[in-house]
Protein backbone atom coordinates (compact mmCIF):
# COMPACT_ATOMS: atom_id res chain seq x y z
CA UNK A 1 0.00 0.00 0.00
CA UNK A 2 2.27 2.14 1.31
CA UNK A 3 5.56 1.43 -1.94
CA UNK A 4 1.91 1.91 -4.21
CA UNK A 5 1.77 5.44 -2.82
CA UNK A 6 5.73 5.85 -3.17
CA UNK A 7 5.72 4.72 -6.72
CA UNK A 8 2.60 7.20 -7.63
CA UNK A 9 3.92 9.89 -5.81
CA UNK A 10 7.64 9.06 -7.46
CA UNK A 11 5.46 8.47 -10.87
CA UNK A 12 3.95 12.04 -10.54
CA UNK A 13 7.43 13.97 -9.88
CA UNK A 14 8.30 12.58 -13.04
CA UNK A 15 5.58 14.72 -14.58
CA UNK A 16 6.74 18.07 -12.64
CA UNK A 17 3.82 18.08 -10.72
CA UNK A 18 2.69 16.39 -7.72
CA UNK A 19 -0.67 16.85 -5.22
CA UNK A 20 -0.79 15.69 -1.72
CA UNK A 21 -3.84 15.33 -0.36
CA UNK A 22 -5.87 14.97 2.60
CA UNK A 23 -8.50 16.24 4.48
CA UNK A 24 -7.03 18.87 5.78
CA UNK A 25 -5.27 20.86 3.10
CA UNK A 26 -4.24 19.70 -0.14
CA UNK A 27 -0.58 20.28 -1.74
CA UNK A 28 0.31 21.32 -4.98
CA UNK A 29 3.94 20.94 -5.97
CA UNK A 30 5.43 22.31 -9.52
CA UNK A 31 8.65 22.18 -10.80
CA UNK A 32 11.81 19.84 -9.51
CA UNK A 33 15.74 21.61 -8.24
CA UNK A 34 18.43 21.22 -10.26
CA UNK A 35 20.25 18.53 -8.82
CA UNK A 36 17.94 16.06 -6.88
CA UNK A 37 19.48 14.19 -4.38
CA UNK A 38 17.91 10.52 -5.24
CA UNK A 39 16.91 9.06 -1.92
CA UNK A 40 15.09 6.03 -0.43
CA UNK A 41 13.24 5.76 2.63
CA UNK A 42 11.96 2.57 4.24
CA UNK A 43 9.50 2.73 6.30
CA UNK A 44 10.60 1.95 9.71
CA UNK A 45 10.15 -0.78 11.72
CA UNK A 46 8.44 -1.61 14.56
CA UNK A 47 4.57 -0.44 15.73
CA UNK A 48 3.41 -0.43 11.67
CA UNK A 49 0.56 2.56 11.85
CA UNK A 50 3.08 4.99 13.65
CA UNK A 51 6.02 4.23 10.94
CA UNK A 52 3.56 4.91 7.80
CA UNK A 53 2.53 8.12 9.44
CA UNK A 54 5.75 9.03 9.92
CA UNK A 55 6.67 7.73 6.77
CA UNK A 56 4.33 10.22 4.87
CA UNK A 57 5.84 12.77 6.65
CA UNK A 58 9.03 12.50 6.23
CA UNK A 59 8.40 11.50 2.02
CA UNK A 60 6.13 14.83 1.87
CA UNK A 61 8.51 17.19 3.43
CA UNK A 62 11.36 16.05 1.31
CA UNK A 63 9.20 15.89 -1.61
CA UNK A 64 7.91 19.35 -0.90
CA UNK A 65 11.42 21.24 -1.39
CA UNK A 66 12.23 19.83 -4.59
CA UNK A 67 15.99 18.71 -4.10
CA UNK A 68 14.73 14.92 -3.52
CA UNK A 69 14.11 12.59 -5.71
CA UNK A 70 12.45 8.91 -3.91
CA UNK A 71 13.48 5.80 -4.80
CA UNK A 72 11.34 3.01 -4.54
CA UNK A 73 12.02 1.05 -1.58
CA UNK A 74 9.78 -1.75 -2.52
CA UNK A 75 10.49 -5.64 -1.43
CA UNK A 76 13.30 -4.21 0.68
CA UNK A 77 12.81 -3.18 4.92
CA UNK A 78 16.27 -3.14 6.34
CA UNK A 79 16.00 -1.83 9.83
CA UNK A 80 19.04 -1.84 11.19
CA UNK A 81 22.45 -1.08 9.17
CA UNK A 82 23.65 -4.72 9.10
CA UNK A 83 20.04 -5.53 7.04
CA UNK A 84 21.00 -3.35 4.74
CA UNK A 85 22.80 -4.73 1.03
CA UNK A 86 24.23 -1.60 -0.21
CA UNK A 87 24.57 -2.99 -3.94
CA UNK A 88 20.84 -3.48 -3.94
CA UNK A 89 20.54 0.38 -3.28
CA UNK A 90 23.14 1.18 -5.49
CA UNK A 91 20.99 -0.51 -8.43
CA UNK A 92 17.97 1.37 -8.34
CA UNK A 93 19.99 4.83 -8.20
CA UNK A 94 19.95 5.53 -4.17
CA UNK A 95 22.43 7.65 -2.58
CA UNK A 96 21.02 7.85 0.75
CA UNK A 97 18.89 5.88 1.87
CA UNK A 98 16.68 6.24 5.72
CA UNK A 99 16.30 3.39 7.88
CA UNK A 100 14.76 2.82 11.46
CA UNK A 101 12.49 1.61 14.29
CA UNK A 102 10.03 3.14 16.03
CA UNK A 103 7.50 2.43 19.04
CA UNK A 104 5.74 3.70 22.05
CA UNK A 105 7.54 3.99 25.42
CA UNK A 106 6.10 3.01 28.73
CA UNK A 107 5.18 6.80 29.25
CA UNK A 108 3.49 6.88 25.82
CA UNK A 109 6.09 8.82 23.70
CA UNK A 110 6.76 8.28 20.41
CA UNK A 111 10.47 7.11 19.87
CA UNK A 112 12.00 6.64 16.58
CA UNK A 113 15.44 5.78 16.16
CA UNK A 114 16.53 6.44 12.73
CA UNK A 115 19.79 6.22 10.79
CA UNK A 116 20.84 7.98 7.48
CA UNK A 117 23.38 5.88 5.07
CA UNK A 118 25.42 7.15 2.41
CA UNK A 119 25.32 4.47 -0.37
CA UNK A 120 28.17 5.55 -2.34
CA UNK A 121 30.17 5.61 0.07
CA UNK A 122 28.67 2.83 2.16
CA UNK A 123 28.45 4.59 6.09
CA UNK A 124 26.65 6.20 8.14
CA UNK A 125 26.03 9.94 7.86
CA UNK A 126 23.65 10.65 10.69
CA UNK A 127 21.93 8.60 13.46
CA UNK A 128 19.71 9.83 16.23
CA UNK A 129 16.82 9.22 18.59
CA UNK A 130 13.79 11.08 18.02
CA UNK A 131 10.97 11.57 20.44
CA UNK A 132 8.25 13.18 21.18
CA UNK A 133 5.05 12.90 23.32
CA UNK A 134 1.78 10.93 22.31
CA UNK A 135 0.22 12.94 19.30
CA UNK A 136 2.76 14.81 18.32
CA UNK A 137 3.99 12.29 15.09
CA UNK A 138 4.44 14.84 12.26
CA UNK A 139 6.55 16.37 14.47
CA UNK A 140 9.00 13.01 14.57
CA UNK A 141 8.54 12.72 10.78
CA UNK A 142 9.20 16.90 10.24
CA UNK A 143 12.92 16.19 12.85
CA UNK A 144 13.83 13.26 10.96
CA UNK A 145 12.95 14.85 7.41
CA UNK A 146 15.11 18.16 8.84
CA UNK A 147 17.32 15.91 9.54
CA UNK A 148 17.63 14.32 6.41
CA UNK A 149 17.49 17.50 4.64
CA UNK A 150 20.65 19.06 6.60
CA UNK A 151 22.98 16.33 6.17
CA UNK A 152 22.20 15.87 2.44
CA UNK A 153 22.31 19.67 1.35
CA UNK A 154 24.11 21.15 4.04
CA UNK A 155 21.67 23.62 4.78
CA UNK A 156 19.36 23.65 7.67
CA UNK A 157 16.02 22.09 7.50
CA UNK A 158 12.63 24.11 8.11
CA UNK A 159 9.96 21.24 8.31
CA UNK A 160 9.86 21.57 12.10
CA UNK A 161 9.67 25.33 11.93
CA UNK A 162 6.04 27.17 11.70
CA UNK A 163 3.81 29.84 9.71
CA UNK A 164 1.26 32.52 10.91
CA UNK A 165 -1.37 33.73 8.59
CA UNK A 166 -4.81 35.41 8.77
CA UNK A 167 -8.14 33.21 7.17
CA UNK A 168 -10.81 35.13 6.10
CA UNK A 169 -14.23 33.51 5.79
CA UNK A 170 -16.65 36.49 4.60
CA UNK A 171 -16.29 38.46 7.50
CA UNK A 172 -14.61 36.00 9.60
CA UNK A 173 -11.22 36.44 10.69
CA UNK A 174 -8.65 34.29 11.98
CA UNK A 175 -5.41 34.02 13.32
CA UNK A 176 -3.97 31.24 12.58
CA UNK A 177 -0.53 29.02 13.47
CA UNK A 178 0.19 25.79 12.11
CA UNK A 179 3.04 23.77 11.17
CA UNK A 180 5.06 25.04 7.86
CA UNK A 181 3.49 22.25 5.55
CA UNK A 182 -0.06 23.93 6.39
CA UNK A 183 -0.75 21.10 8.97
CA UNK A 184 -1.91 20.80 12.93
CA UNK A 185 -3.53 24.74 12.35
CA UNK A 186 -4.21 26.31 15.24
CA UNK A 187 -6.50 29.15 16.30
CA UNK A 188 -4.98 31.99 18.19
CA UNK A 189 -7.54 34.68 17.49
CA UNK A 190 -11.25 34.62 16.09
CA UNK A 191 -13.19 37.44 15.49
CA UNK A 192 -15.85 39.60 13.26
CA UNK A 193 -13.44 42.18 12.74
CA UNK A 194 -10.30 42.18 10.44
CA UNK A 195 -7.06 40.92 11.27
CA UNK A 196 -3.72 41.66 9.95
CA UNK A 197 0.11 41.97 9.68
CA UNK A 198 0.99 38.73 12.38
CA UNK A 199 4.77 38.56 13.16
CA UNK A 200 6.89 36.42 14.72
CA UNK A 201 9.02 37.31 18.14
CA UNK A 202 12.34 35.97 17.38
CA UNK A 203 12.42 32.91 19.70
CA UNK A 204 9.14 32.31 18.39
CA UNK A 205 6.75 32.42 21.40
CA UNK A 206 4.98 35.61 20.87
CA UNK A 207 2.91 37.04 17.54
CA UNK A 208 2.29 41.04 17.21
CA UNK A 209 -0.42 41.55 14.93
CA UNK A 210 -3.11 43.95 13.65
CA UNK A 211 -6.43 44.02 15.13
CA UNK A 212 -9.50 46.29 14.27
CA UNK A 213 -11.66 44.69 16.91
CA UNK A 214 -12.04 48.60 18.54
CA UNK A 215 -13.03 49.49 15.54
CA UNK A 216 -9.19 50.62 14.12
CA UNK A 217 -6.32 49.58 13.43
CA UNK A 218 -4.58 48.13 16.80
CA UNK A 219 -1.10 46.59 17.55
CA UNK A 220 -1.34 43.34 19.97
CA UNK A 221 1.33 41.49 21.36
CA UNK A 222 0.20 37.38 21.90
CA UNK A 223 1.76 34.59 24.37
CA UNK A 224 1.26 31.58 22.02
CA UNK A 225 1.91 29.56 25.14
CA UNK A 226 -0.61 31.19 27.85
CA UNK A 227 -2.61 33.33 25.10
CA UNK A 228 -2.30 35.86 27.08
CA UNK A 229 -2.23 39.21 25.16
CA UNK A 230 -1.34 42.88 25.36
CA UNK A 231 -1.75 46.03 23.84
CA UNK A 232 1.20 47.45 22.26
CA UNK A 233 0.21 50.35 20.24
CA UNK A 234 -3.42 52.16 20.90
CA UNK A 235 -3.33 55.77 19.57
CA UNK A 236 -5.82 57.89 17.20
CA UNK A 237 -5.35 56.85 13.79
CA UNK A 238 -3.76 53.57 13.06
CA UNK A 239 -1.44 51.33 14.50
CA UNK A 240 0.14 48.92 12.43
CA UNK A 241 2.95 47.37 10.22
CA UNK A 242 4.52 45.93 13.87
CA UNK A 243 8.33 44.11 13.02
CA UNK A 244 10.37 42.33 15.96
CA UNK A 245 14.33 43.81 15.94
CA UNK A 246 16.48 40.04 16.35
CA UNK A 247 16.81 40.37 19.76
CA UNK A 248 13.50 40.36 20.72
CA UNK A 249 13.87 43.63 22.69
CA UNK A 250 12.58 45.82 20.41
CA UNK A 251 9.54 46.33 17.78
CA UNK A 252 8.74 48.23 14.97
CA UNK A 253 5.62 49.74 14.05
CA UNK A 254 3.64 52.45 12.35
CA UNK A 255 1.53 54.99 13.98
CA UNK A 256 -0.28 58.01 12.30
CA UNK A 257 -0.59 59.67 15.72
CA UNK A 258 1.52 62.45 14.91
CA UNK A 259 0.28 62.46 11.11
CA UNK A 260 1.03 60.24 8.28
CA UNK A 261 1.85 56.68 8.37
CA UNK A 262 5.46 56.80 10.27
CA UNK A 263 7.77 54.61 11.51
CA UNK A 264 8.38 54.29 15.45
CA UNK A 265 10.57 51.93 17.67
CA UNK A 266 8.40 50.60 20.76
CA UNK A 267 9.70 48.25 23.69
CA UNK A 268 7.69 45.54 23.75
CA UNK A 269 5.52 46.15 26.64
CA UNK A 270 4.53 49.51 25.02
CA UNK A 271 6.99 51.53 26.42
CA UNK A 272 9.71 53.82 24.68
CA UNK A 273 7.83 54.66 21.75
CA UNK A 274 10.57 56.73 19.79
CA UNK A 275 9.63 58.21 16.35
CA UNK A 276 12.15 57.25 13.58
CA UNK A 277 11.17 58.84 10.36
CA UNK A 278 9.81 62.01 9.57
CA UNK A 279 9.14 62.22 5.50
CA UNK A 280 5.02 63.59 6.03
CA UNK A 281 4.30 60.63 3.70
CA UNK A 282 3.53 57.05 3.83
CA UNK A 283 6.42 55.21 5.51
CA UNK A 284 5.00 51.74 6.60
CA UNK A 285 6.15 47.91 6.41
CA UNK A 286 9.74 47.98 8.57
CA UNK A 287 11.73 45.08 7.74
CA UNK A 288 15.25 44.67 10.74
CA UNK A 289 18.29 43.08 8.70
CA UNK A 290 19.29 40.27 10.39
CA UNK A 291 21.92 42.10 12.48
CA UNK A 292 19.95 44.45 13.58
CA UNK A 293 21.34 48.04 12.24
CA UNK A 294 19.10 48.70 9.22
CA UNK A 295 15.54 48.67 8.41
CA UNK A 296 14.03 48.01 4.73
CA UNK A 297 10.42 49.87 4.71
CA UNK A 298 7.98 50.81 2.02
CA UNK A 299 7.27 54.52 1.34
CA UNK A 300 5.64 56.72 -1.18
CA UNK A 301 8.22 59.56 -1.27
CA UNK A 302 8.93 59.42 -4.61
CA UNK A 303 5.81 59.43 -6.23
CA UNK A 304 5.04 55.35 -5.81
CA UNK A 305 5.40 53.03 -3.65
CA UNK A 306 9.01 51.88 -3.44
CA UNK A 307 11.77 50.15 -1.07
CA UNK A 308 13.97 52.11 1.01
CA UNK A 309 16.64 51.57 3.63
CA UNK A 310 17.56 53.38 6.72
CA UNK A 311 19.78 53.09 9.84
CA UNK A 312 17.62 51.98 12.26
CA UNK A 313 19.57 55.07 14.44
CA UNK A 314 18.72 57.45 12.39
CA UNK A 315 20.43 58.53 9.18
CA UNK A 316 20.58 58.61 5.40
CA UNK A 317 17.54 57.02 3.90
CA UNK A 318 18.01 55.19 0.49
CA UNK A 319 16.16 54.06 -2.14
CA UNK A 320 16.41 50.55 -3.14
CA UNK A 321 14.15 49.47 -6.15
CA UNK A 322 13.62 51.73 -9.27
CA UNK A 323 12.48 50.86 -12.74
CA UNK A 324 8.59 50.43 -14.09
CA UNK A 325 6.25 49.71 -11.51
CA UNK A 326 5.63 49.85 -7.56
CA UNK A 327 7.36 47.42 -4.61
CA UNK A 328 6.04 46.78 -1.22
CA UNK A 329 6.59 44.74 1.35
CA UNK A 330 10.55 44.13 1.89
CA UNK A 331 11.73 41.59 3.96
CA UNK A 332 16.03 40.84 4.32
CA UNK A 333 17.04 37.43 3.39
CA UNK A 334 18.68 35.28 6.29
CA UNK A 335 22.00 36.00 5.21
CA UNK A 336 21.55 39.77 5.11
CA UNK A 337 22.53 40.10 1.95
CA UNK A 338 19.16 40.64 -0.30
CA UNK A 339 15.77 41.03 0.47
CA UNK A 340 12.65 39.83 -0.97
CA UNK A 341 9.17 42.25 -1.94
CA UNK A 342 5.77 41.77 -3.76
CA UNK A 343 6.40 43.88 -6.95
CA UNK A 344 3.48 45.16 -9.13
CA UNK A 345 3.75 45.72 -12.51
CA UNK A 346 1.08 45.85 -15.53
CA UNK A 347 -1.80 45.23 -13.00
CA UNK A 348 -0.52 42.07 -12.07
CA UNK A 349 1.83 41.44 -8.21
CA UNK A 350 5.23 39.04 -8.62
CA UNK A 351 7.43 37.98 -5.78
CA UNK A 352 10.53 39.33 -6.23
CA UNK A 353 14.53 39.23 -4.97
CA UNK A 354 17.09 41.63 -5.06
CA UNK A 355 20.54 41.45 -4.70
CA UNK A 356 22.25 44.44 -2.37
CA UNK A 357 25.54 44.24 -4.20
CA UNK A 358 24.41 44.10 -7.84
CA UNK A 359 21.39 46.24 -7.07
CA UNK A 360 19.54 43.41 -9.77
CA UNK A 361 15.72 42.17 -9.54
CA UNK A 362 15.19 39.11 -10.08
CA UNK A 363 11.34 37.92 -10.28
CA UNK A 364 10.85 34.64 -8.89
CA UNK A 365 7.14 33.34 -9.38
CA UNK A 366 4.97 33.92 -12.70
CA UNK A 367 2.92 36.80 -11.26
CA UNK A 368 -0.98 37.20 -10.86
CA UNK A 369 -1.83 38.11 -7.40
CA UNK A 370 0.65 37.42 -5.23
CA UNK A 371 1.62 39.67 -2.14
CA UNK A 372 3.65 39.63 1.37
CA UNK A 373 7.12 36.96 0.78
CA UNK A 374 8.77 35.55 3.48
CA UNK A 375 11.75 33.53 4.10
CA UNK A 376 12.09 30.44 5.26
CA UNK A 377 14.76 30.75 8.65
CA UNK A 378 17.35 28.66 6.27
CA UNK A 379 16.70 31.13 3.30
CA UNK A 380 15.95 28.61 0.81
CA UNK A 381 12.23 28.77 0.34
CA UNK A 382 9.92 31.85 0.30
CA UNK A 383 6.24 31.63 1.05
CA UNK A 384 3.37 33.98 0.33
CA UNK A 385 0.02 34.64 -0.36
CA UNK A 386 -1.57 34.09 -3.58
CA UNK A 387 -4.71 33.33 -5.54
CA UNK A 388 -6.20 30.34 -6.69
CA UNK A 389 -9.20 28.68 -7.58
CA UNK A 390 -10.65 32.14 -6.91
CA UNK A 391 -9.25 31.82 -3.21
CA UNK A 392 -6.89 33.44 -1.40
CA UNK A 393 -3.81 30.00 -0.88
CA UNK A 394 -0.69 30.38 0.96
CA UNK A 395 2.51 29.42 -2.07
CA UNK A 396 5.70 28.78 -1.81
CA UNK A 397 8.66 29.04 -4.34
CA UNK A 398 12.38 28.07 -3.77
CA UNK A 399 14.86 31.08 -3.51
CA UNK A 400 16.16 30.25 -7.23
CA UNK A 401 12.48 30.35 -8.07
CA UNK A 402 12.59 26.28 -9.86
CA UNK A 403 10.51 24.88 -7.14
CA UNK A 404 6.48 26.24 -6.62
CA UNK A 405 4.20 25.10 -4.13
CA UNK A 406 0.33 25.97 -3.66
CA UNK A 407 -1.06 25.34 -0.02
CA UNK A 408 -4.96 24.97 -0.25
CA UNK A 409 -6.33 24.97 3.14
CA UNK A 410 -9.91 23.76 4.03
CA UNK A 411 -12.24 27.05 3.40
CA UNK A 412 -11.73 30.95 3.41
CA UNK A 413 -8.90 32.52 2.42
CA UNK A 414 -5.37 32.69 3.24
CA UNK A 415 -4.04 35.99 3.30
CA UNK A 416 -0.90 37.62 5.41
CA UNK A 417 1.43 34.43 6.01
CA UNK A 418 4.76 34.53 7.36
CA UNK A 419 7.46 32.06 7.86
CA UNK A 420 7.96 31.82 11.71
CA UNK A 421 10.97 30.26 13.88
CA UNK B 1 -54.53 96.74 20.31
CA UNK B 2 -54.60 95.54 16.91
CA UNK B 3 -52.45 92.92 17.32
CA UNK B 4 -53.91 91.54 20.40
CA UNK B 5 -57.21 91.51 18.50
CA UNK B 6 -56.05 89.25 15.54
CA UNK B 7 -54.00 87.18 18.04
CA UNK B 8 -57.30 86.75 19.96
CA UNK B 9 -59.13 86.32 16.66
CA UNK B 10 -56.54 83.76 15.90
CA UNK B 11 -56.47 81.83 19.09
CA UNK B 12 -60.02 81.42 18.97
CA UNK B 13 -60.13 80.12 15.62
CA UNK B 14 -57.66 77.61 16.69
CA UNK B 15 -59.59 76.70 19.88
CA UNK B 16 -62.78 76.19 16.95
CA UNK B 17 -60.31 73.86 15.03
CA UNK B 18 -59.43 71.89 17.56
CA UNK B 19 -62.48 71.32 19.03
CA UNK B 20 -64.37 70.75 15.85
CA UNK B 21 -61.91 67.97 15.03
CA UNK B 22 -61.05 66.24 18.09
CA UNK B 23 -60.63 62.57 17.60
CA UNK B 24 -58.25 63.66 14.59
CA UNK B 25 -55.28 66.25 16.44
CA UNK B 26 -52.70 65.21 13.58
CA UNK B 27 -55.12 66.31 10.57
CA UNK B 28 -56.52 69.60 12.70
CA UNK B 29 -52.34 71.33 12.15
CA UNK B 30 -52.50 71.78 8.99
CA UNK B 31 -55.55 73.33 8.84
CA UNK B 32 -55.27 76.66 9.51
CA UNK B 33 -52.83 76.86 6.40
CA UNK B 34 -55.01 77.13 3.86
CA UNK B 35 -57.62 79.31 5.65
CA UNK B 36 -54.74 81.67 6.15
CA UNK B 37 -53.87 81.32 2.31
CA UNK B 38 -57.18 82.33 1.41
CA UNK B 39 -57.13 85.82 3.70
CA UNK B 40 -53.83 87.24 2.38
CA UNK B 41 -51.62 85.67 0.33
CA UNK B 42 -48.39 87.42 -0.01
CA UNK B 43 -46.75 89.23 3.19
CA UNK B 44 -48.91 87.18 6.22
CA UNK B 45 -46.40 85.84 8.77
CA UNK B 46 -46.75 82.26 8.90
CA UNK B 47 -48.57 81.15 11.71
CA UNK B 48 -48.32 77.43 11.11
CA UNK B 49 -45.45 76.27 13.95
CA UNK B 50 -42.28 76.17 11.86
CA UNK B 51 -40.59 72.40 12.36
CA UNK B 52 -36.99 72.31 12.02
CA UNK B 53 -35.33 69.87 9.81
CA UNK B 54 -31.97 68.66 10.21
CA UNK B 55 -30.52 69.22 7.25
CA UNK B 56 -28.83 65.95 7.85
CA UNK B 57 -31.97 63.92 7.44
CA UNK B 58 -32.97 65.82 4.12
CA UNK B 59 -32.42 62.81 2.02
CA UNK B 60 -32.44 66.30 -0.76
CA UNK B 61 -29.60 67.93 1.31
CA UNK B 62 -26.07 67.93 -0.20
CA UNK B 63 -25.30 66.60 3.28
CA UNK B 64 -27.19 62.73 2.87
CA UNK B 65 -23.68 61.68 0.47
CA UNK B 66 -21.43 60.54 2.94
CA UNK B 67 -18.71 58.96 0.96
CA UNK B 68 -16.57 60.54 -1.04
CA UNK B 69 -14.15 58.48 -3.99
CA UNK B 70 -10.83 58.06 -5.19
CA UNK B 71 -8.79 57.65 -8.31
CA UNK B 72 -6.37 54.78 -7.44
CA UNK B 73 -3.28 55.80 -5.55
CA UNK B 74 -4.72 59.05 -4.83
CA UNK B 75 -5.81 60.33 -1.31
CA UNK B 76 -6.51 63.87 -2.29
CA UNK B 77 -10.46 64.97 -2.04
CA UNK B 78 -11.33 65.38 -6.25
CA UNK B 79 -12.67 68.68 -6.94
CA UNK B 80 -16.55 66.92 -7.85
CA UNK B 81 -16.36 65.89 -4.01
CA UNK B 82 -15.09 68.96 -2.75
CA UNK B 83 -18.89 70.48 -2.12
CA UNK B 84 -19.98 67.40 -0.29
CA UNK B 85 -16.74 67.70 2.11
CA UNK B 86 -17.55 71.75 2.28
CA UNK B 87 -21.25 70.68 3.54
CA UNK B 88 -20.41 68.80 6.25
CA UNK B 89 -17.93 71.51 7.15
CA UNK B 90 -20.16 73.74 7.58
CA UNK B 91 -22.64 71.49 9.19
CA UNK B 92 -20.21 70.80 11.35
CA UNK B 93 -19.12 74.28 12.03
CA UNK B 94 -23.19 74.89 13.01
CA UNK B 95 -23.20 72.43 15.38
CA UNK B 96 -20.37 72.09 17.32
CA UNK B 97 -22.46 69.24 19.69
CA UNK B 98 -22.02 66.97 16.25
CA UNK B 99 -19.13 63.83 16.09
CA UNK B 100 -18.13 62.43 12.90
CA UNK B 101 -16.09 59.37 12.15
CA UNK B 102 -14.25 59.55 8.93
CA UNK B 103 -13.66 55.94 8.02
CA UNK B 104 -10.70 55.69 5.15
CA UNK B 105 -10.72 52.10 2.47
CA UNK B 106 -8.64 51.57 -0.31
CA UNK B 107 -9.06 49.32 -3.08
CA UNK B 108 -7.02 45.42 -2.78
CA UNK B 109 -3.88 47.01 -5.41
CA UNK B 110 -1.19 47.00 -2.77
CA UNK B 111 0.13 45.65 0.20
CA UNK B 112 -2.35 45.35 2.91
CA UNK B 113 -0.32 47.65 5.15
CA UNK B 114 0.03 50.25 2.72
CA UNK B 115 -3.21 49.84 1.57
CA UNK B 116 -4.17 50.57 5.06
CA UNK B 117 -1.67 53.47 5.28
CA UNK B 118 -3.52 54.82 2.16
CA UNK B 119 -6.74 54.84 3.15
CA UNK B 120 -5.66 56.68 6.53
CA UNK B 121 -4.63 59.18 4.35
CA UNK B 122 -7.65 59.41 2.74
CA UNK B 123 -9.42 59.83 5.46
CA UNK B 124 -6.84 62.37 7.24
CA UNK B 125 -7.53 64.38 4.12
CA UNK B 126 -10.89 64.87 4.23
CA UNK B 127 -10.37 65.39 8.09
CA UNK B 128 -8.47 68.40 6.86
CA UNK B 129 -11.13 70.07 4.59
CA UNK B 130 -13.89 70.02 7.39
CA UNK B 131 -11.58 71.72 9.63
CA UNK B 132 -10.64 74.37 6.98
CA UNK B 133 -14.35 74.43 6.69
CA UNK B 134 -15.34 75.24 10.30
CA UNK B 135 -15.47 72.22 11.89
CA UNK B 136 -12.92 71.24 15.53
CA UNK B 137 -10.50 68.25 15.24
CA UNK B 138 -12.38 67.31 18.63
CA UNK B 139 -15.47 67.01 16.21
CA UNK B 140 -13.63 64.68 14.19
CA UNK B 141 -12.23 60.95 14.22
CA UNK B 142 -10.48 59.34 11.51
CA UNK B 143 -9.70 55.80 10.72
CA UNK B 144 -8.72 53.64 7.93
CA UNK B 145 -9.60 49.61 6.86
CA UNK B 146 -7.48 49.54 4.18
CA UNK B 147 -8.45 47.00 2.17
CA UNK B 148 -9.67 45.00 5.22
CA UNK B 149 -13.04 45.64 4.67
CA UNK B 150 -14.15 45.83 1.28
CA UNK B 151 -17.95 47.04 0.13
CA UNK B 152 -17.60 45.18 -2.99
CA UNK B 153 -15.41 42.08 -3.50
CA UNK B 154 -14.97 41.48 -7.31
CA UNK B 155 -11.38 41.97 -8.20
CA UNK B 156 -12.11 44.27 -11.15
CA UNK B 157 -12.50 47.96 -11.55
CA UNK B 158 -15.74 48.05 -11.06
CA UNK B 159 -15.77 46.97 -7.35
CA UNK B 160 -12.49 48.36 -6.64
CA UNK B 161 -13.54 52.21 -7.80
CA UNK B 162 -16.23 51.46 -4.58
CA UNK B 163 -13.69 50.43 -2.39
CA UNK B 164 -11.30 53.61 -2.83
CA UNK B 165 -13.37 55.79 -0.36
CA UNK B 166 -13.70 57.59 2.33
CA UNK B 167 -17.17 57.35 4.38
CA UNK B 168 -18.73 60.21 6.39
CA UNK B 169 -20.53 58.27 9.78
CA UNK B 170 -22.20 60.57 12.21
Amino acid sequence: MLLRLFRSVVGSLLLLHVSLASAEMSIEIIGAGEHQIPVAIVPFGGDDKLALAINDVVVNDLLRSGLFRMVDAEGKSPHEPAEVSYPDWSARGAEALAIGTVAVQANGRIEARFRLLDVVKQTELAGQVVSASDGQVRAVGHRIADLIYEKLTGDKGVFSTRIAYVNRQGKHFRLVVADSDGYNEQTVLAQNQPIMSPAWSPDGSHLAYVSFETDHAVVYVQSLYTNQRKMLAGFSGSNSAPAWAPNGKQLAIVLTRDGSSQIYLVRPDGSGVNRITFSGVIDTEPNFSPDGQFLLFTSDRGGSPQIYRMPVKGGVEQRMTFGEGANFSPRHSPDGKGFIFTHRVSGKFYIAMQDFQTGQMEILTEGGWEKKPSFAPNGKLIMFASEARERGILATVSSDGRVKQRMFTQSGDAREPVWGP
Amino acid sequence: MKKLIISIMLVNFLAACASQKPIEPEAAAPAPAPAVAEEAPAPEPAPAPVVEVDPLNDSNNILSTRSVHYPFDVSAVQDADKPVVQAHAKYLSEHPDRNVRLEGNADERGSNEYNLALGQRRADGVKKMLMLGGAKASQIESVSYGEEKPMATGHNEASWSQNRRTDIKY
